[in-house]
Protein backbone atom coordinates (compact mmCIF):
# COMPACT_ATOMS: atom_id res chain seq x y z
CA UNK A 1 0.00 0.00 0.00
CA UNK A 2 1.32 3.22 -0.86
CA UNK A 3 2.09 5.70 1.60
CA UNK A 4 -0.28 7.92 -0.28
CA UNK A 5 -2.99 6.07 0.62
CA UNK A 6 -1.97 5.54 4.35
CA UNK A 7 -4.42 8.78 5.61
CA UNK A 8 -7.16 6.53 5.33
CA UNK A 9 -8.39 4.49 8.54
CA UNK A 10 -8.32 0.83 7.95
CA UNK A 11 -11.35 -0.79 8.28
CA UNK A 12 -13.44 -3.33 6.42
CA UNK A 13 -14.23 -0.87 3.63
CA UNK A 14 -10.95 -0.38 2.49
CA UNK A 15 -10.18 -4.10 1.97
CA UNK A 16 -13.00 -3.80 -0.56
CA UNK A 17 -12.48 -0.82 -1.90
CA UNK A 18 -9.07 -0.09 -3.09
CA UNK A 19 -9.71 3.90 -2.71
CA UNK A 20 -9.31 6.14 0.06
CA UNK A 21 -12.60 5.89 2.17
CA UNK A 22 -13.90 9.89 2.15
CA UNK A 23 -14.01 11.66 4.82
CA UNK A 24 -16.12 15.18 4.93
CA UNK A 25 -13.68 17.80 4.74
CA UNK A 26 -14.80 19.95 7.61
CA UNK A 27 -13.13 16.96 9.63
CA UNK A 28 -10.00 16.67 7.71
CA UNK A 29 -7.03 17.83 9.83
CA UNK A 30 -4.82 17.54 7.04
CA UNK A 31 -6.79 20.42 5.45
CA UNK A 32 -6.22 24.07 7.34
CA UNK A 33 -9.22 25.62 7.92
CA UNK A 34 -9.30 28.60 5.41
CA UNK A 35 -10.38 31.28 8.23
CA UNK A 36 -9.42 30.84 11.45
CA UNK A 37 -12.41 32.63 12.90
CA UNK A 38 -14.60 29.93 11.33
CA UNK A 39 -15.17 26.83 13.79
CA UNK A 40 -17.64 25.42 16.48
CA UNK A 41 -18.84 27.81 18.84
CA UNK A 42 -17.20 30.92 17.07
CA UNK A 43 -19.33 34.17 16.05
CA UNK A 44 -19.57 33.04 12.08
CA UNK A 45 -20.55 29.37 13.33
CA UNK A 46 -23.23 31.20 15.33
CA UNK A 47 -24.02 33.49 11.96
CA UNK A 48 -24.21 30.25 9.80
CA UNK A 49 -26.43 28.24 12.37
CA UNK A 50 -28.75 30.90 12.74
CA UNK A 51 -30.29 30.48 8.98
CA UNK A 52 -30.05 27.12 8.87
CA UNK A 53 -31.42 25.43 11.83
CA UNK A 54 -35.23 26.52 10.43
CA UNK A 55 -36.19 24.27 7.67
CA UNK A 56 -36.83 25.75 4.67
CA UNK A 57 -39.90 25.57 2.97
CA UNK A 58 -40.68 25.90 -0.60
CA UNK A 59 -42.35 29.20 -0.61
CA UNK A 60 -39.97 30.30 2.02
CA UNK A 61 -39.16 34.22 0.76
CA UNK A 62 -42.44 35.12 1.03
CA UNK A 63 -43.42 33.45 4.37
CA UNK A 64 -40.66 33.67 6.45
CA UNK A 65 -41.34 35.09 9.74
CA UNK A 66 -39.20 38.57 10.20
CA UNK A 67 -35.87 37.32 12.06
CA UNK A 68 -34.53 40.69 13.65
CA UNK A 69 -31.53 39.10 14.89
CA UNK A 70 -30.35 37.91 11.55
CA UNK A 71 -31.29 41.75 10.13
CA UNK A 72 -29.35 43.54 12.55
CA UNK A 73 -26.21 41.18 11.73
CA UNK A 74 -26.83 42.03 8.33
CA UNK A 75 -26.56 45.59 8.90
CA UNK A 76 -23.21 44.96 10.67
CA UNK A 77 -21.70 42.81 7.74
CA UNK A 78 -22.58 45.63 5.41
CA UNK A 79 -21.41 48.25 7.39
CA UNK A 80 -17.90 46.09 7.87
CA UNK A 81 -17.88 45.56 3.97
CA UNK A 82 -17.81 49.00 3.35
CA UNK A 83 -15.18 49.74 6.22
CA UNK A 84 -12.59 48.09 4.14
CA UNK A 85 -12.85 50.53 1.45
CA UNK A 86 -11.88 53.46 3.97
CA UNK A 87 -9.56 55.16 1.59
CA UNK A 88 -11.79 54.38 -1.24
CA UNK A 89 -14.77 56.30 1.16
CA UNK A 90 -12.39 59.39 2.16
CA UNK A 91 -11.43 59.87 -1.49
CA UNK A 92 -14.88 60.05 -2.13
CA UNK A 93 -15.70 62.70 0.65
CA UNK A 94 -12.86 65.04 -0.73
CA UNK A 95 -14.62 65.27 -4.13
CA UNK A 96 -17.71 66.22 -2.50
CA UNK A 97 -16.15 68.47 -0.45
CA UNK A 98 -14.33 70.18 -3.66
CA UNK A 99 -17.52 69.83 -5.84
CA UNK A 100 -19.56 71.47 -2.67
CA UNK A 101 -17.12 74.61 -2.43
CA UNK A 102 -17.56 74.75 -6.54
CA UNK A 103 -21.53 74.48 -6.09
CA UNK A 104 -21.35 76.70 -3.35
CA UNK A 105 -19.74 79.75 -4.78
CA UNK A 106 -22.06 79.79 -7.52
CA UNK A 107 -25.23 79.75 -5.43
CA UNK A 108 -23.84 82.15 -3.44
CA UNK A 109 -23.89 84.94 -6.28
CA UNK A 110 -27.33 83.51 -7.13
CA UNK A 111 -28.31 84.43 -3.80
CA UNK A 112 -26.54 87.94 -3.95
CA UNK A 113 -28.70 88.92 -6.95
CA UNK A 114 -31.75 87.72 -5.31
CA UNK A 115 -31.68 87.69 -1.32
CA UNK A 116 -34.38 85.40 -0.10
CA UNK A 117 -34.86 83.80 -2.78
CA UNK A 118 -37.02 80.49 -2.60
CA UNK A 119 -37.26 81.57 1.12
CA UNK A 120 -33.15 81.18 1.62
CA UNK A 121 -30.57 83.17 3.05
CA UNK A 122 -27.08 82.69 1.84
CA UNK A 123 -26.22 81.11 5.08
CA UNK A 124 -29.28 78.70 3.92
CA UNK A 125 -28.19 77.98 0.74
CA UNK A 126 -24.66 77.50 1.09
CA UNK A 127 -25.59 75.17 4.49
CA UNK A 128 -27.96 73.49 1.81
CA UNK A 129 -25.19 72.84 -0.81
CA UNK A 130 -22.79 71.22 1.74
CA UNK A 131 -25.77 69.05 3.27
CA UNK A 132 -26.81 67.62 -0.21
CA UNK A 133 -23.13 66.79 -1.60
CA UNK A 134 -22.99 65.17 1.89
CA UNK A 135 -25.76 62.82 0.76
CA UNK A 136 -23.90 61.99 -2.35
CA UNK A 137 -22.60 58.81 -0.28
CA UNK A 138 -24.93 57.31 2.26
CA UNK A 139 -28.28 58.20 0.03
CA UNK A 140 -25.87 56.83 -3.23
CA UNK A 141 -27.00 59.64 -5.72
CA UNK A 142 -24.94 58.22 -7.66
CA UNK A 143 -26.66 54.85 -7.92
CA UNK A 144 -25.57 51.69 -7.71
CA UNK A 145 -23.87 49.96 -4.11
CA UNK A 146 -26.12 46.65 -4.36
CA UNK A 147 -25.16 43.47 -5.58
CA UNK A 148 -27.79 42.42 -6.92
CA UNK A 149 -27.52 43.02 -10.56
CA UNK A 150 -23.59 41.69 -10.88
CA UNK A 151 -25.88 38.72 -8.65
CA UNK A 152 -28.01 38.34 -11.71
CA UNK A 153 -26.20 37.89 -14.52
CA UNK A 154 -24.01 35.27 -13.07
CA UNK A 155 -27.44 33.39 -11.86
CA UNK A 156 -26.21 33.40 -7.96
CA UNK A 157 -29.28 35.52 -7.65
CA UNK A 158 -31.05 31.59 -7.30
CA UNK A 159 -29.48 31.15 -4.41
CA UNK A 160 -29.93 34.00 -2.59
CA UNK A 161 -34.09 33.53 -3.69
CA UNK A 162 -34.53 29.94 -1.73
CA UNK A 163 -32.78 32.08 1.38
CA UNK A 164 -35.42 31.74 4.32
CA UNK A 165 -35.44 35.49 4.10
CA UNK A 166 -36.59 38.06 1.65
CA UNK A 167 -33.74 39.58 -1.10
CA UNK A 168 -35.75 42.53 -0.90
CA UNK A 169 -35.37 43.02 3.48
CA UNK A 170 -31.75 41.30 2.70
CA UNK A 171 -30.51 44.14 0.93
CA UNK A 172 -32.30 46.52 2.35
CA UNK A 173 -30.29 45.45 5.78
CA UNK A 174 -27.21 45.57 4.08
CA UNK A 175 -27.45 49.42 2.19
CA UNK A 176 -28.40 50.11 5.79
CA UNK A 177 -24.81 49.01 7.36
CA UNK A 178 -23.07 50.26 3.95
CA UNK A 179 -25.42 53.57 4.17
CA UNK A 180 -24.43 54.24 7.87
CA UNK A 181 -20.65 53.77 7.37
CA UNK A 182 -20.58 56.26 4.76
CA UNK A 183 -22.42 58.64 6.36
CA UNK A 184 -19.99 59.07 8.74
CA UNK A 185 -17.01 59.11 6.38
CA UNK A 186 -18.37 60.66 3.21
CA UNK A 187 -21.57 62.44 4.90
CA UNK A 188 -19.76 64.49 8.11
CA UNK A 189 -16.31 65.95 6.27
CA UNK A 190 -18.10 68.03 3.92
CA UNK A 191 -20.51 69.55 6.06
CA UNK A 192 -17.21 70.43 8.40
CA UNK A 193 -15.23 71.74 5.44
CA UNK A 194 -18.58 74.05 4.58
CA UNK A 195 -18.74 75.25 8.42
CA UNK A 196 -15.10 76.30 8.48
CA UNK A 197 -14.88 77.90 5.09
CA UNK A 198 -18.49 79.76 4.45
CA UNK A 199 -20.15 78.71 7.79
CA UNK A 200 -23.59 76.90 7.73
CA UNK A 201 -26.68 76.61 9.77
CA UNK A 202 -27.57 73.46 11.83
CA UNK A 203 -31.16 72.08 13.16
CA UNK A 204 -32.13 73.80 16.36
CA UNK A 205 -32.38 71.10 19.65
CA UNK A 206 -33.41 67.51 20.09
CA UNK A 207 -36.54 67.88 18.25
CA UNK A 208 -34.84 69.49 15.38
CA UNK A 209 -32.03 66.73 15.08
CA UNK A 210 -34.26 63.88 16.05
CA UNK A 211 -36.42 65.22 12.85
CA UNK A 212 -33.32 65.70 10.48
CA UNK A 213 -32.86 61.81 11.96
CA UNK A 214 -36.07 60.64 10.82
CA UNK A 215 -36.01 62.12 7.92
CA UNK A 216 -32.54 61.12 6.55
CA UNK A 217 -33.80 57.23 7.32
CA UNK A 218 -36.96 58.10 5.20
CA UNK A 219 -34.83 59.30 2.38
CA UNK A 220 -32.45 56.61 2.82
CA UNK A 221 -35.27 54.26 2.63
CA UNK A 222 -36.35 55.89 -0.92
CA UNK A 223 -33.50 55.71 -1.90
CA UNK A 224 -32.98 52.15 -1.62
CA UNK A 225 -36.51 50.83 -3.04
CA UNK A 226 -35.36 53.13 -6.26
CA UNK A 227 -32.30 51.86 -6.85
CA UNK A 228 -33.75 48.13 -5.86
CA UNK A 229 -35.97 48.49 -8.76
CA UNK A 230 -33.56 49.62 -10.90
CA UNK A 231 -31.37 46.90 -9.56
CA UNK A 232 -34.17 44.19 -10.72
CA UNK A 233 -34.33 45.99 -14.39
CA UNK A 234 -31.28 43.46 -15.49
CA UNK A 235 -33.43 40.53 -14.87
CA UNK A 236 -35.25 41.85 -18.35
CA UNK A 237 -32.69 43.67 -19.93
CA UNK A 238 -29.47 42.01 -19.59
CA UNK A 239 -27.35 44.58 -20.36
CA UNK A 240 -28.60 47.42 -17.23
CA UNK A 241 -25.82 50.09 -18.27
CA UNK A 242 -28.62 52.24 -20.08
CA UNK A 243 -31.22 51.96 -17.22
CA UNK A 244 -28.19 52.73 -14.50
CA UNK A 245 -27.60 55.90 -16.74
CA UNK A 246 -30.93 56.96 -17.22
CA UNK A 247 -31.59 56.85 -13.16
CA UNK A 248 -28.28 58.93 -12.76
CA UNK A 249 -29.88 61.62 -14.50
CA UNK A 250 -33.14 61.54 -13.12
CA UNK A 251 -31.56 61.65 -9.23
CA UNK A 252 -28.95 63.65 -10.00
CA UNK A 253 -31.31 66.29 -11.62
CA UNK A 254 -34.49 65.86 -9.42
CA UNK A 255 -33.56 65.34 -6.06
CA UNK A 256 -32.40 68.78 -5.52
CA UNK A 257 -28.32 67.63 -5.84
CA UNK A 258 -27.27 70.08 -8.09
CA UNK A 259 -29.70 73.06 -7.41
CA UNK A 260 -32.35 73.30 -4.95
CA UNK A 261 -35.61 72.41 -6.09
CA UNK A 262 -37.50 75.45 -4.88
CA UNK A 263 -35.74 77.22 -8.33
CA UNK A 264 -37.54 75.42 -10.42
CA UNK A 265 -40.38 77.64 -11.13
CA UNK A 266 -44.01 77.29 -12.50
CA UNK A 267 -46.05 73.79 -12.55
CA UNK A 268 -42.59 72.03 -13.60
CA UNK A 269 -41.44 73.03 -10.32
CA UNK A 270 -43.79 71.28 -8.15
CA UNK A 271 -44.12 68.37 -10.01
CA UNK A 272 -40.16 67.67 -9.36
CA UNK A 273 -41.18 68.75 -5.99
CA UNK A 274 -43.61 65.88 -5.70
CA UNK A 275 -41.48 63.03 -7.51
CA UNK A 276 -39.63 60.70 -5.13
CA UNK A 277 -36.65 62.14 -6.09
CA UNK A 278 -37.39 65.21 -4.00
CA UNK A 279 -37.48 62.53 -0.95
CA UNK A 280 -34.10 61.93 -1.15
CA UNK A 281 -32.59 65.35 -1.01
CA UNK A 282 -34.39 68.23 -1.16
CA UNK A 283 -36.65 66.82 1.43
CA UNK A 284 -33.98 65.69 4.25
CA UNK A 285 -32.28 68.70 3.33
CA UNK A 286 -35.18 71.18 4.02
CA UNK A 287 -35.60 68.85 7.11
CA UNK A 288 -31.93 70.22 8.14
CA UNK A 289 -32.19 73.74 7.65
CA UNK A 290 -35.48 73.73 9.12
CA UNK A 291 -37.25 75.37 6.11
CA UNK A 292 -39.90 72.17 6.12
CA UNK A 293 -42.09 71.09 8.50
CA UNK A 294 -40.97 67.35 9.64
CA UNK A 295 -43.97 65.71 10.06
CA UNK A 296 -45.35 66.56 6.59
CA UNK A 297 -41.73 66.03 4.94
CA UNK A 298 -41.57 62.55 6.86
CA UNK A 299 -45.22 61.85 5.90
CA UNK A 300 -44.31 62.83 1.84
CA UNK A 301 -41.66 60.24 2.44
CA UNK A 302 -42.93 57.67 4.00
CA UNK A 303 -45.50 56.83 1.23
CA UNK A 304 -42.97 57.12 -1.36
CA UNK A 305 -41.12 54.24 0.50
CA UNK A 306 -44.37 52.37 1.17
CA UNK A 307 -44.96 52.62 -2.47
CA UNK A 308 -41.90 51.59 -4.43
CA UNK A 309 -40.78 49.07 -1.55
CA UNK A 310 -44.10 47.56 -2.76
CA UNK A 311 -43.27 47.51 -5.90
CA UNK A 312 -39.83 46.17 -5.49
CA UNK A 313 -41.62 43.09 -3.76
CA UNK A 314 -43.91 42.73 -6.60
CA UNK A 315 -40.82 42.87 -8.83
CA UNK A 316 -39.12 40.08 -6.29
CA UNK A 317 -41.86 37.89 -7.11
CA UNK A 318 -41.21 37.98 -10.44
CA UNK A 319 -37.85 37.62 -10.55
CA UNK A 320 -38.07 34.92 -8.56
CA UNK A 321 -40.50 33.40 -11.65
CA UNK A 322 -38.81 34.44 -14.04
CA UNK A 323 -35.11 32.63 -12.40
CA UNK A 324 -37.41 29.48 -11.89
CA UNK A 325 -38.61 29.64 -16.04
CA UNK A 326 -34.81 30.04 -16.95
CA UNK A 327 -33.79 26.99 -15.19
CA UNK A 328 -31.45 29.19 -12.89
CA UNK B 1 1.76 57.78 -33.89
CA UNK B 2 -1.15 59.29 -34.82
CA UNK B 3 -2.35 56.16 -37.28
CA UNK B 4 -1.44 54.02 -34.31
CA UNK B 5 -4.31 55.87 -31.75
CA UNK B 6 -6.61 55.69 -34.49
CA UNK B 7 -6.18 52.30 -35.05
CA UNK B 8 -6.47 51.61 -31.19
CA UNK B 9 -9.37 53.97 -30.97
CA UNK B 10 -11.26 52.05 -33.88
CA UNK B 11 -10.66 48.96 -32.70
CA UNK B 12 -12.43 49.68 -29.15
CA UNK B 13 -15.06 51.75 -30.96
CA UNK B 14 -15.88 48.37 -32.97
CA UNK B 15 -15.67 46.61 -29.64
CA UNK B 16 -18.23 49.13 -27.93
CA UNK B 17 -20.60 49.22 -31.48
CA UNK B 18 -20.98 45.31 -31.13
CA UNK B 19 -24.05 45.52 -29.16
CA UNK B 20 -25.87 48.45 -31.15
CA UNK B 21 -28.84 49.16 -28.92
CA UNK B 22 -26.95 49.39 -25.90
CA UNK B 23 -24.53 51.37 -27.50
CA UNK B 24 -27.59 53.98 -29.14
CA UNK B 25 -29.22 53.88 -25.56
CA UNK B 26 -25.43 55.32 -24.14
CA UNK B 27 -24.58 57.92 -26.61
CA UNK B 28 -28.32 59.41 -26.47
CA UNK B 29 -28.07 59.30 -22.55
CA UNK B 30 -24.37 60.33 -21.76
CA UNK B 31 -25.47 63.18 -23.65
CA UNK B 32 -28.13 63.97 -21.44
CA UNK B 33 -26.53 63.50 -18.45
CA UNK B 34 -23.97 66.31 -19.44
CA UNK B 35 -26.90 68.35 -20.54
CA UNK B 36 -27.88 68.21 -16.75
CA UNK B 37 -25.25 71.03 -16.16
CA UNK B 38 -27.03 73.38 -18.72
CA UNK B 39 -30.12 72.72 -17.07
CA UNK B 40 -29.00 74.29 -13.86
CA UNK B 41 -27.79 77.42 -15.97
CA UNK B 42 -30.90 77.55 -17.35
CA UNK B 43 -32.50 76.80 -13.76
CA UNK B 44 -30.23 79.84 -12.46
CA UNK B 45 -31.20 82.03 -14.95
CA UNK B 46 -35.03 81.49 -14.51
CA UNK B 47 -34.88 82.91 -11.49
CA UNK B 48 -31.80 86.14 -12.26
CA UNK B 49 -30.99 88.25 -14.59
CA UNK B 50 -26.88 88.32 -14.23
CA UNK B 51 -25.09 86.22 -11.61
CA UNK B 52 -21.91 88.17 -10.50
CA UNK B 53 -21.81 90.41 -13.52
CA UNK B 54 -22.28 88.32 -16.40
CA UNK B 55 -25.45 87.71 -18.75
CA UNK B 56 -27.54 84.18 -19.37
CA UNK B 57 -26.00 84.04 -23.11
CA UNK B 58 -22.51 85.15 -21.60
CA UNK B 59 -22.38 81.92 -19.29
CA UNK B 60 -24.19 79.86 -21.92
CA UNK B 61 -20.52 80.99 -24.14
CA UNK B 62 -18.28 80.52 -21.11
CA UNK B 63 -19.29 76.93 -20.43
CA UNK B 64 -19.70 75.73 -23.85
CA UNK B 65 -16.08 77.27 -24.20
CA UNK B 66 -14.58 75.28 -21.44
CA UNK B 67 -16.95 72.00 -22.04
CA UNK B 68 -16.18 71.80 -25.44
CA UNK B 69 -12.36 70.91 -25.16
CA UNK B 70 -13.09 69.31 -21.49
CA UNK B 71 -15.60 66.75 -23.27
CA UNK B 72 -12.59 66.38 -25.66
CA UNK B 73 -9.85 65.69 -23.81
CA UNK B 74 -13.17 63.17 -21.59
CA UNK B 75 -12.98 61.21 -24.77
CA UNK B 76 -9.67 61.36 -25.94
CA UNK B 77 -7.90 61.33 -23.03
CA UNK B 78 -9.70 60.71 -20.23
CA UNK B 79 -9.28 57.15 -19.86
CA UNK B 80 -5.59 57.85 -18.82
CA UNK B 81 -6.96 57.57 -14.98
CA UNK B 82 -7.68 53.79 -15.95
CA UNK B 83 -3.98 53.34 -15.09
CA UNK B 84 -4.48 52.77 -11.30
CA UNK B 85 -6.79 49.71 -12.36
CA UNK B 86 -3.93 48.42 -14.62
CA UNK B 87 -1.45 48.47 -12.03
CA UNK B 88 -4.10 46.65 -9.46
CA UNK B 89 -4.56 44.08 -12.31
CA UNK B 90 -0.98 43.05 -13.81
CA UNK B 91 -1.77 44.08 -16.75
CA UNK B 92 -0.08 47.65 -16.88
CA UNK B 93 3.30 45.27 -17.26
CA UNK B 94 2.04 44.17 -20.56
CA UNK B 95 1.36 47.49 -22.07
CA UNK B 96 4.94 48.40 -21.16
CA UNK B 97 6.82 46.01 -23.24
CA UNK B 98 4.34 46.42 -26.63
CA UNK B 99 5.75 48.48 -29.35
CA UNK B 100 3.48 51.47 -28.54
CA UNK B 101 3.84 54.30 -25.77
CA UNK B 102 1.94 53.34 -22.76
CA UNK B 103 0.32 56.65 -22.53
CA UNK B 104 -1.46 56.28 -26.11
CA UNK B 105 -2.45 53.03 -25.02
CA UNK B 106 -3.92 54.14 -21.86
CA UNK B 107 -5.87 57.09 -23.80
CA UNK B 108 -6.95 54.81 -25.95
CA UNK B 109 -7.70 51.88 -23.36
CA UNK B 110 -11.72 51.13 -23.65
CA UNK B 111 -12.30 54.30 -25.77
CA UNK B 112 -16.14 54.98 -26.56
CA UNK B 113 -17.22 56.75 -29.46
CA UNK B 114 -20.53 57.67 -27.54
CA UNK B 115 -18.88 60.24 -25.36
CA UNK B 116 -18.94 62.25 -29.03
CA UNK B 117 -22.87 62.91 -27.95
CA UNK B 118 -21.27 65.41 -25.29
CA UNK B 119 -18.86 67.12 -27.43
CA UNK B 120 -21.66 68.01 -29.64
CA UNK B 121 -24.14 68.97 -26.78
CA UNK B 122 -21.16 71.55 -25.88
CA UNK B 123 -20.41 72.49 -29.27
CA UNK B 124 -23.97 73.15 -29.50
CA UNK B 125 -24.33 75.61 -26.77
CA UNK B 126 -21.16 77.24 -27.77
CA UNK B 127 -22.54 78.01 -31.52
CA UNK B 128 -25.94 78.97 -29.32
CA UNK B 129 -23.93 81.34 -27.43
CA UNK B 130 -22.15 82.42 -29.99
CA UNK B 131 -25.11 83.55 -32.19
CA UNK B 132 -27.02 84.85 -29.62
CA UNK B 133 -24.36 87.49 -28.66
CA UNK B 134 -23.53 90.86 -30.39
CA UNK B 135 -19.80 89.84 -30.48
CA UNK B 136 -16.96 91.41 -32.20
CA UNK B 137 -16.13 89.50 -35.00
CA UNK B 138 -12.78 91.09 -35.09
CA UNK B 139 -11.79 88.85 -31.72
CA UNK B 140 -13.60 85.24 -32.86
CA UNK B 141 -10.14 84.34 -34.08
CA UNK B 142 -9.56 84.01 -29.97
CA UNK B 143 -12.55 80.78 -29.68
CA UNK B 144 -10.23 78.72 -31.91
CA UNK B 145 -7.39 79.12 -29.79
CA UNK B 146 -8.97 78.88 -26.67
CA UNK B 147 -10.53 75.39 -27.41
CA UNK B 148 -7.20 74.42 -28.02
CA UNK B 149 -5.70 76.01 -25.11
CA UNK B 150 -8.35 74.08 -23.00
CA UNK B 151 -7.50 70.79 -24.66
CA UNK B 152 -3.71 70.73 -23.81
CA UNK B 153 -4.71 71.92 -20.46
CA UNK B 154 -7.25 69.44 -19.54
CA UNK B 155 -5.10 66.66 -21.45
CA UNK B 156 -2.33 67.20 -19.15
CA UNK B 157 -4.05 67.51 -15.97
CA UNK B 158 -5.58 63.94 -16.84
CA UNK B 159 -1.51 62.93 -17.36
CA UNK B 160 -0.95 64.18 -14.38
CA UNK B 161 -3.67 62.91 -12.33
CA UNK B 162 -2.37 59.51 -14.10
CA UNK B 163 0.87 60.38 -12.30
CA UNK B 164 0.19 60.63 -9.19
CA UNK B 165 -1.56 57.10 -9.18
CA UNK B 166 1.89 55.36 -9.39
CA UNK B 167 1.84 56.46 -5.89
CA UNK B 168 -1.70 56.46 -4.95
CA UNK B 169 -2.89 53.34 -6.19
CA UNK B 170 -5.05 53.12 -2.92
CA UNK B 171 -7.44 55.77 -3.47
CA UNK B 172 -7.71 56.59 -7.61
CA UNK B 173 -10.64 58.41 -7.10
CA UNK B 174 -9.12 61.09 -5.33
CA UNK B 175 -7.80 62.74 -8.33
CA UNK B 176 -11.39 63.51 -10.05
CA UNK B 177 -11.82 66.16 -7.86
CA UNK B 178 -9.18 67.67 -9.85
CA UNK B 179 -10.05 66.44 -13.49
CA UNK B 180 -13.70 66.48 -12.84
CA UNK B 181 -13.77 69.64 -10.76
CA UNK B 182 -11.92 71.57 -12.99
CA UNK B 183 -14.58 70.79 -15.87
CA UNK B 184 -17.20 72.38 -12.91
CA UNK B 185 -15.15 74.83 -12.04
CA UNK B 186 -14.71 76.33 -15.63
CA UNK B 187 -18.70 76.48 -16.22
CA UNK B 188 -19.36 79.26 -14.74
CA UNK B 189 -17.56 83.34 -14.91
CA UNK B 190 -14.69 83.56 -12.27
CA UNK B 191 -16.33 86.21 -10.50
CA UNK B 192 -18.42 84.28 -8.99
CA UNK B 193 -15.41 82.47 -7.05
CA UNK B 194 -13.22 83.80 -3.75
CA UNK B 195 -10.22 85.92 -4.90
CA UNK B 196 -7.63 83.40 -3.65
CA UNK B 197 -9.09 80.54 -5.49
CA UNK B 198 -9.19 82.57 -8.62
CA UNK B 199 -5.65 83.45 -7.85
CA UNK B 200 -4.67 79.82 -7.16
CA UNK B 201 -6.47 78.30 -10.53
CA UNK B 202 -4.64 81.44 -12.58
CA UNK B 203 -0.88 81.18 -11.18
CA UNK B 204 -0.38 77.82 -9.60
CA UNK B 205 -2.80 75.74 -11.64
CA UNK B 206 -3.34 77.51 -15.19
CA UNK B 207 -7.34 76.94 -15.54
CA UNK B 208 -8.42 80.45 -16.08
CA UNK B 209 -6.60 80.46 -19.42
CA UNK B 210 -8.97 77.59 -20.44
CA UNK B 211 -12.30 79.66 -20.90
CA UNK B 212 -11.75 82.41 -18.57
CA UNK B 213 -9.07 84.91 -19.44
CA UNK B 214 -9.30 84.54 -23.45
CA UNK B 215 -13.44 84.64 -22.95
CA UNK B 216 -13.16 87.92 -21.56
CA UNK B 217 -11.22 89.02 -24.76
CA UNK B 218 -13.85 87.63 -27.08
CA UNK B 219 -16.26 89.09 -24.94
CA UNK B 220 -14.65 92.58 -24.83
CA UNK B 221 -15.12 92.96 -20.64
CA UNK B 222 -12.31 94.03 -18.17
CA UNK B 223 -11.54 91.56 -15.49
CA UNK B 224 -13.64 91.96 -11.87
CA UNK B 225 -10.42 91.27 -10.23
CA UNK B 226 -7.94 93.80 -12.34
CA UNK B 227 -5.63 91.46 -13.84
CA UNK B 228 -3.55 93.37 -16.97
CA UNK B 229 -5.02 92.87 -20.07
CA UNK B 230 -1.92 91.12 -21.61
CA UNK B 231 -3.12 87.81 -19.47
CA UNK B 232 -5.83 87.70 -22.47
CA UNK B 233 -3.35 86.17 -24.22
CA UNK B 234 -0.86 83.91 -22.41
CA UNK B 235 -3.31 80.76 -22.61
CA UNK B 236 -0.83 79.19 -24.78
CA UNK B 237 2.32 79.42 -22.86
CA UNK B 238 0.53 78.23 -19.69
CA UNK B 239 -1.16 75.64 -21.73
CA UNK B 240 2.69 74.50 -22.65
CA UNK B 241 3.68 75.12 -19.13
CA UNK B 242 1.41 72.90 -17.39
CA UNK B 243 2.35 69.95 -20.21
CA UNK B 244 5.79 70.30 -20.01
CA UNK B 245 5.82 69.09 -15.94
CA UNK B 246 2.74 66.45 -16.41
CA UNK B 247 5.10 64.93 -19.60
CA UNK B 248 7.87 65.13 -16.98
CA UNK B 249 5.97 63.41 -14.10
CA UNK B 250 4.35 60.81 -16.50
CA UNK B 251 8.11 59.53 -17.49
CA UNK B 252 8.96 59.95 -14.02
CA UNK B 253 6.62 57.69 -12.80
CA UNK B 254 6.92 54.66 -15.94
CA UNK B 255 10.43 54.96 -14.46
CA UNK B 256 9.95 54.24 -11.26
CA UNK B 257 6.85 51.94 -11.74
CA UNK B 258 7.72 48.71 -10.06
CA UNK B 259 4.64 46.19 -10.91
CA UNK B 260 3.19 45.28 -8.25
CA UNK B 261 6.03 42.68 -6.77
CA UNK B 262 4.16 39.57 -7.32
Amino acid sequence: MSTRRSQGPPGPAAALNPLPAARPRAHNPALPSADPRAGPRTARHRAITLRRCETIPFHAPFHAPFHAPLYARLVRYGFRKHATYVWGALAGAFTNSVFGVLRAYVLIALWEARPGLAGYDVTHAVTYCFVTQAFIGPMQLFGGGLDVPERIRTGDIALDLVRPASLQLWSMAEDLGRAGYLFLVRGIPPVLLGAALFGVVRPSGFAGWAGFAACFLAGWAVGFAWRYLVALSVCWLVDDRGVQVGSLVLTTLLSGMMIPLPLVPGPLGELVRALPWAAMAQAPADVYLGTAPPLETLAFQASWAVALLALGALGTRAIRHKVVIQGG
Amino acid sequence: MVSTYILLAWTWARAAMAYRASFALMAVLGTVLAATDVAVILVIFANTTSLAGFSHDEVLFLYGASNVAFCFCDMFVGNVDRISRHIKAGTFDAMLIRPVSPWIQLATDNFSPTRAGRIAQAAAVLAYALAALDLDARRLWMVPVMIVTGVVIFASLWTLAASVQFVLTDAPEVVNAFTYGSGQLTQYPFSVYARDLVRGVTYALPLAFVNWQPGLYVLGRDDPFGTPSFMRFLGPVAAVGLALPAWLAWRRGIRHYRSTGS
